[in-house]
């Protein structure tokens, strides 16, 4: 390290990091991973879904102004976002899921971070080359006209996704064809722009230029991950007890060597710049790459693979003793995964099981207490509740609104002097609705009467209703 | 699996502290954070300037751009005034009858009519408009000046036996303390129970039933029904606005009533005085 005389530096400058192309049956993965999710994440606003003449006909929409969310046939009203609530919940207990058994898999494989920055190296690559002439370009100190083309090129084509993809996100918000035309020709609202400038600012930023920075320093994540690992928990390492002594290394001198070459394929394909080989660290990001190099180089030198993998921890006591390693799914299948598939399948069993009893008829029923009861001219007593009636149809529907409870009650509705009330499509409307016990009788003279509120759609009969009570003198005398 | 080489004792590496053996790394921080900090500096010293900051002795550095959360909250009601300029000067020129039968207009007339009440009526009647004793519960069907949409809008703009107003509505009931003899006023209190249906003694009220009709029917009504030209009570019914009982009729007519409500066209618009009747003739007892 540095001279003692000369204390450390507090800060240091980043170190670039140019990882080299690589090929193998996780990088395959990844590019299926990347494919699928980029593709979800621009396409899905297009996709259309015809709802009727009065709804959005788009099929994932999360309309704010007028909350409401449209996820293909499924509509969700404001009140009902324990829905999001419950997939949230789902979401946290899914990662949890995969990090207990196969460790910072989220990290490597799906995370948006890891994503973007696999696509901007992609690109960084295809314009300027691989590793070493990324390499030479780099130590490169003279701006000439190659390298200025090179570096221009390549911030324009960052750019140019970035735009898409703040583009992208503002699309699930308002209706993607005509937002598109209003972006570009400035009739689109500035929080869309305010928007879609942020989040091109932040991909450009973070994928070209911050990288592994946000998983190392930014993220939250690797310092809570811990908490779900444990030594069955799969993790990308290197065995040493097999690769050690390595070539070049001191002890490689006296004893017999290792498997290890010591090529630094492992160190140049990683896209966090690690070597895997120093052990676990806060740093990697399991995206299996190094796996994917050693294991092209085992193979070209005639040594098994396997000498980076995804192993755990509770296999290294059994390997160093000469036994194999316990099949994978003895690590998987645990009680804590176990545990965290329960938990995430009861979850969304009970969000299937709501999703499928939501009432086509909703109705809340608010009394109102200010003043309990309203003595009449001719002695009656009055009631009045606050009903809230959803028509979550596509069309315009007329509901009766009706007690039972008592037969001395009668229902009034405020505003019109029919017992039903016309609900336009995919709105709530509130009603007041007064009940009226004649003087004398059992719900006027009592403290409280149990009654219970009807609705019934006029059309096809469906009915719903909801219990409240009557409150009479009695609590007054 | 891993194979961390042993730290020596003042690396540099490390801070040199070691508890059960884990030692502290001494790793240098990103240089960007370094940079996003100092950012942050600027940014909070620019920030005082910009907007209201420093403290001085009787109040504070005012900021470039002239921000006050007071400035605010009177631009977000300007915004809000502007925005409902039109609809309150619809509201304010409608046929008042015709009003409730608009459906966006009337919504607008009973939400904004209820944020009026809660301002200025509730002292009196009520947040719930239910009243007190001496003031009307405005949720029945008993009006004492009539209960359709034009009586309502008349007393709520000139108010009810006010001085301010000439238009105010006005009635007075004589004290019989000083016309009846104390017996007469218990008779004449017997006959009004009895209109109502509550328990009366008929020997009083009989000759009671003759001093109502030569004294009382005249603004009362032959059967006590009321008169809302005249703002006097029915008292055959089940409401009373002071109260039902021998005691408190007896000291009703004995000292009079005198019930004042001030008139609110100097301090409403037209416009809020028509919202604030619609919502009020829409609380259940509107005719």
């Amino acid at each position: 390290m540095t001279d003692q005389a000369q204390p450390p530096s507090l800060y240091a400058a980043r170190e670039p990091i140019f990882p080299r192309r690589v090929s193998g049956r996780f990088r395959n993965l990844k590019w299926v991973i990347l494919a699928v999710t980029l593709g979800i994440y621009y396409l899905v606003p297009w996709i259309r879904w015809d709802r009727g003449p009065s709804l959005p006909d788009q099929a994932v929409l999360l309309d704010l102004a007028n909350r409401r969310f449209y996820f293909f046939w499924i509509e969700i009203w404001s009140h009902e976002f324990y829905f999001v609530a419950g997939l949230l919940i789902m979401a946290g207990l899914g990662l949890f899921l995969f990090t207990s058994a196969l460790g910072r898999v989220w990290c490597g494989y799906a995370c948006p971070q890891t994503v973007w920055t696999d696509l901007f190296i992609l690109v960084e690559r295809w314009v300027e080359g691989d590793r070493n002439a990324r390499l030479r370009l780099h130590r490169q100190q003279k701006m000439d006209v190659r390298k200025i083309r090179l570096r221009v090129t390549k911030w324009v084509l960052w750019l140019l996704i970035a735009v898409a993809t703040g583009g992208a996100w503002v699309f699930y918000f308002a209706d993607a064809p005509t937002l598109f035309v209003e972006l570009f020709t400035g009739q689109a609202h500035a929080v869309a722009y305010i928007t879609v400038a942020f989040l091109t600012a932040t991909t450009f930023v973070f994928g070209g230029f911050m990288r592994e920075q946000i998983c190392i320093y930014a993220c939250p994540w690797p310092r809570i991950q811990a908490a779900m690992m444990d030594e069955d928990t799969l993790t990308v390492a290197y065995r040493d007890w097999r690769g050690e002594p390595r070539k070049h290394s001191q002890e490689a001198k006296t004893e017999p060597m290792g498997d290890c070459i010591d090529c630094m394929a492992c160190v140049n394909v990683c896209p966090m710049g690690i070597d895997i080989r120093d052990g676990q660290q806060l740093e990697c990001i399991t995206c299996a790459l190094c796996i994917d190099a050693c294991d092209d180089v085992m193979e070209r030198i005639g040594k098994p693979r396997g000498l980076i993998d995804y192993i755990a921890l509770a296999d290294e006591t059994r390997e160093r003793e000469g036994h194999a390693p316990r099949a994978i799914w003895r690590h998987v299948f645990r009680p804590r995964t176990l545990l965290y598939t329960a938990l995430w399948g009861g979850v969304g069993l009970a969000l299937i099981v709501a999703l499928f009893i939501r009432a086509d008829i909703e109705m809340t029923v608010a009394p109102i207490r200010n003043p309990t009861f309203v003595t009449l001219s001719d002695g009656s007593i009055r009631n009045t509740y606050d009903i809230r009636l959803r028509n979550k149809n596509n069309e315009e529907r007329l509901f009766r609104v009706f007690v039972k409870g008592n037969p001395a009650l009668r229902v009034q509705l405020e505003g019109t002097p029919y017992a039903s009330v016309t609900v336009p499509t995919d709105t709530s409307l509130l009603q007041r609705v007064y009940v009226i016990a004649p003087p004398g009788s059992d719900p006027a003279e009592a403290a409280r009467t149990d009654l219970r509120f009807w609705v019934e759609d006029l059309s096809n009969g469906d009915r719903a209703y909801k219990d409240s009570s009557f409150s009479g003198k009695g609590e007054a005398q | 699996m891993s194979k961390v080489p042993p730290k020596q004792e003042g690396d540099p590496n490390t801070t040199g502290h070691s508890w059960d053996g884990i030692e502290e790394f001494d790793n240098p921080m990103p240089r960007w954070w370094l940079w996003t900090f100092y950012a942050t500096i600027v940014w909070g010293v620019a920030y005082t300037i910009a907007y209201p900051a420093w403290p001085l002795v009787s109040s504070a550095t005012a900021g470039l751009l002239g921000y006050s959360t007071r400035g605010e909250v009177a631009a977000e009601i300007n915004a809000v005034e502007e925005a409902n300029a039109g609809i309150n000067a619809q509201l304010a020129s409608a046929e008042l009858t015709e009003i409730s039968a608009d459906a966006t207009l009337n919504s607008y007339a009973v939400s904004s009519g209820a944020a009026v009440f809660r301002t200025w009526c509730a002292q009196c009647h009520g947040s719930g408009a239910a009243g007190f004793v001496g003031y009307p519960n405005l949720l029945d069907d008993d009006w004492l000046w009539g209960g359709d949409i034009e009586a309502i809008h008349t007393t709520i703009a000139h108010g009810i036996r006010n001085e301010e107003d000439p238009d105010a509505r006005y009635s007075e009931m004589p004290a019989y303390g000083e016309i009846f003899e104390p017996e007469e006023i218990t008779q004449v209190v017997n006959y009004v129970m009895s209109l109502s249906g509550d328990a009366f003694d008929p020997a009083l009220a009989e000759p009671g039933a003759e001093l109502f009709a030569d004294n009382c029917a005249a603004c009362h009504g032959d059967n006590g029904l009321g008169n809302v030209d005249l703002g006097a009570p029915n008292l055959a019914d089940a409401i009373w606005l002071y109260g039902g009982d021998e005691e408190t009729l007896t000291e009703t007519v004995t000292y009079s009533r005198y019930g004042v409500m001030p008139p609110w066209t100097q301090r409403l618009t037209e416009a809020q005085i028509r919202a604030v009747a619609l919502y009020v003739h829409q609380l259940g007892g509107g005719e």
